[in-house]
């Protein structure tokens, strides 16, 4: 099977605030439709990696490139007209929007306007609370439901990359499990995805492939057969 | 009767400073900037009706909105490199700003004012019953509701005023999904323009005397509403303009003769005890979680 085509390329990405360093110099290339995690103790640098790819944080060395071409010196808000979108920790959605409020701005990040039905109606199917609670305001929503609104938000401005950063954060198991189904059913449509999770091993399992970070570094690489190999799961998040 | 004359006094100077106070608080919103140069955007407006005191009504009233919002978006300009850094040190340079564009204002128009006459007619009252009014006083609330009314559907209704309250509520998760925050800022510089324009055409009729301190004189006290309404939310802020602007016709009126050389102490009496009461101000509910614009 021939190597899918990159899409976005960490290329020896450096990251610090102020004096203290985040991310020591990491290389990552994604392909075309897939799915790579991002796993290890808080710390370890991987959301801000994903800050650095979004332009949250400038990266103090190295380089990031989309389909081929740096985007280091594109500003946060055309890297969402690129087709790059962030549910960030936390969710982040406006809690004193509508539901509609907040799919009203996932549309500003569109490359074009025509599809904006189209693709609500994709986020209706895949979150039908998305459609029963539109009216709502966001805030009054449960956390699953709220995160189910922050990955609708991304996911109606048509992203080729969509960036996730711990969605699984504060949800209960069968709310995971949810998730993990929708993220299935995105992957089939195409959307590659990188994916920050502390869940090591549902994360290993879901990926075409995990990297450990840890300490600002990328320490291992993990596949799919990995997940049931709970001696390896536990090296790369303690470093034993 | 008497009562009923001053109140409709106490609603125009109410409405008027509302709207001072809504363009300071739109921008606090977005930015995090009280913009104190927002003062010499009346004063630049009330220049321009004075240098086209020859000119049409129509001429003067788009030239004087022209420069207000032409100043608003230069001011925006200016204060740009100040965005990354603490509120404190951009507040200090809005101070300078403003002093700068007041020391301007007395080099090229010196210290003593000058009468730009604005629709003098405007000063003429009509009778409802025995209450009398004058035109401009109708006009101010009329301007005033409608302009409050106008802003409320924009923010709430285009696609830019949820972009602009997406930017005050969380800027940095608004510039993700693709909100353009220098376009947002500079909507907001320009309405903050148009507001002062309006205000400014209100308040040319009743005090026609321009001098560099013309703008801050307004200022001053639609902030102090804005700090005692709350001065994080938008409609919180606007009423606080609101509340002074009518407390200062109320007090004027009903402080005793002797006493009404204390008015600004009064005013500012009621505004400690305000803040030592609800420190958030006056018009915000004590929640966690509210929407700033």
């Amino acid at each position: 099977m021939s190597e899918p085509e990159p899409v976005l390329e960490l290329e020896n990405l450096q990251v610090r605030y102020g004096a203290v360093p985040a991310v020591h110099g990491i290389d990552l290339t994604i392909g075309e439709g897939e799915v790579v995690g991002l796993i290890g103790p808080n710390g370890a640098g991987k959301s801000s990696t994903l800050a650095a790819v979004m332009g949250l944080v400038p990266p103090s060395r190295g380089d990031i490139r989309y389909r081929g071409k740096s985007i280091i010196e594109v500003p946060t808000e055309q890297r969402a007209a690129l087709g790059l979108a962030l549910v960030p920790e936390g969710r982040h959605i406006f809690p004193e929007f509508s539901v509609d409020e907040n799919l009203r701005l996932g549309l500003l990040g569109r490359r074009d306007r025509e599809g904006s039905n189209e693709a609500l109606e994709t986020v209706f199917e895949l979150f039908p609370i998305t459609r029963e609670f539109r009216r709502r305001t966001a805030g009054e929503l449960s956390g699953g439901q709220q995160q189910q609104l922050a990955i609708a938000r991304a996911l109606v401005s048509d992203p080729d990359v969509l960036l996730l950063d711990e969605p699984s954060l504060g949800l209960a198991p069968r709310l995971v499990e949810t998730m993990i189904d929708a993220l299935g059913e995105i992957r089939r449509r195409g959307v590659t995805i990188l994916l920050v999770e502390q869940r090591a091993q549902l994360t290993v399992a879901f990926a075409d492939r995990t990297y450990a970070m840890r300490d600002g570094r990328i320490v291992l690489t993990l596949t799919p057969e990995d997940a049931q190999d709970i001696d390896r799961l536990t090296s790369a998040y303690f470093g034993t | 009767m008497r009562f009923l004359q001053t109140l409709i006094d106490a609603l125009a100077l109410g409405a008027l400073f509302a709207l001072v106070a809504m363009g300071v608080s739109l921008l606090f919103g977005v930015m995090r900037l009280v913009n104190f140069a927002y003062g010499e955007l009346m004063t630049a407006g009330a220049y321009a009706l004075l240098l086209t005191k020859d000119m049409a009504t129509p001429v003067r009233i788009v030239t004087a909105l022209a420069v207000t919002m032409a100043l608003a978006a230069l001011i925006n300009v200016i204060l740009r490199p100040f965005r990354a850094v603490p509120p404190t040190t951009s507040l200090i340079a809005t101070f300078a700003l403003s002093f700068l564009l007041q020391n301007l204002a007395i080099l090229w128009f010196g210290t003593q004012g000058s009468a730009m006459e604005f629709l003098p007619d405007l000063n003429q009252a009509f009778a409802i019953g025995e209450v009398r009014v004058r035109w401009i006083t109708l006009a101010s609330l009329v301007i005033g509701v409608v302009l409050v009314a106008t802003m409320a559907l924009i923010l709430r209704r285009t696609d830019i005023g949820l972009q602009m309250r997406a930017a005050a509520a969380d800027f940095s998760m608004a510039r993700v999904l693709g909100v353009r925050g220098n376009w947002v800022i500079l909507v907001a510089f320009l309405a903050t323009g148009f507001l002062a324009g309006a205000v400014t055409l209100a308040l040319a009729v009743q005090r026609p005397l321009v001098t560099p301190s013309y703008g801050f004189n307004v200022l001053v006290p639609a902030l102090v509403g804005v700090v005692v309404g709350g001065l994080d939310r938008l409609v919180a802020g606007t009423m606080g303009g609101f509340f002074v602007g009518f407390a200062t016709v109320m007090l004027g009126q009903y402080l005793p003769p002797d006493a009404r050389v204390f008015l600004n102490s009064a005013l500012f009496t009621v505004v400690i005890v305000v803040l030592l009461v609800r420190p958030n101000g006056l018009f915000v509910r004590q929640t966690r979680g509210y929407e700033r614009l």
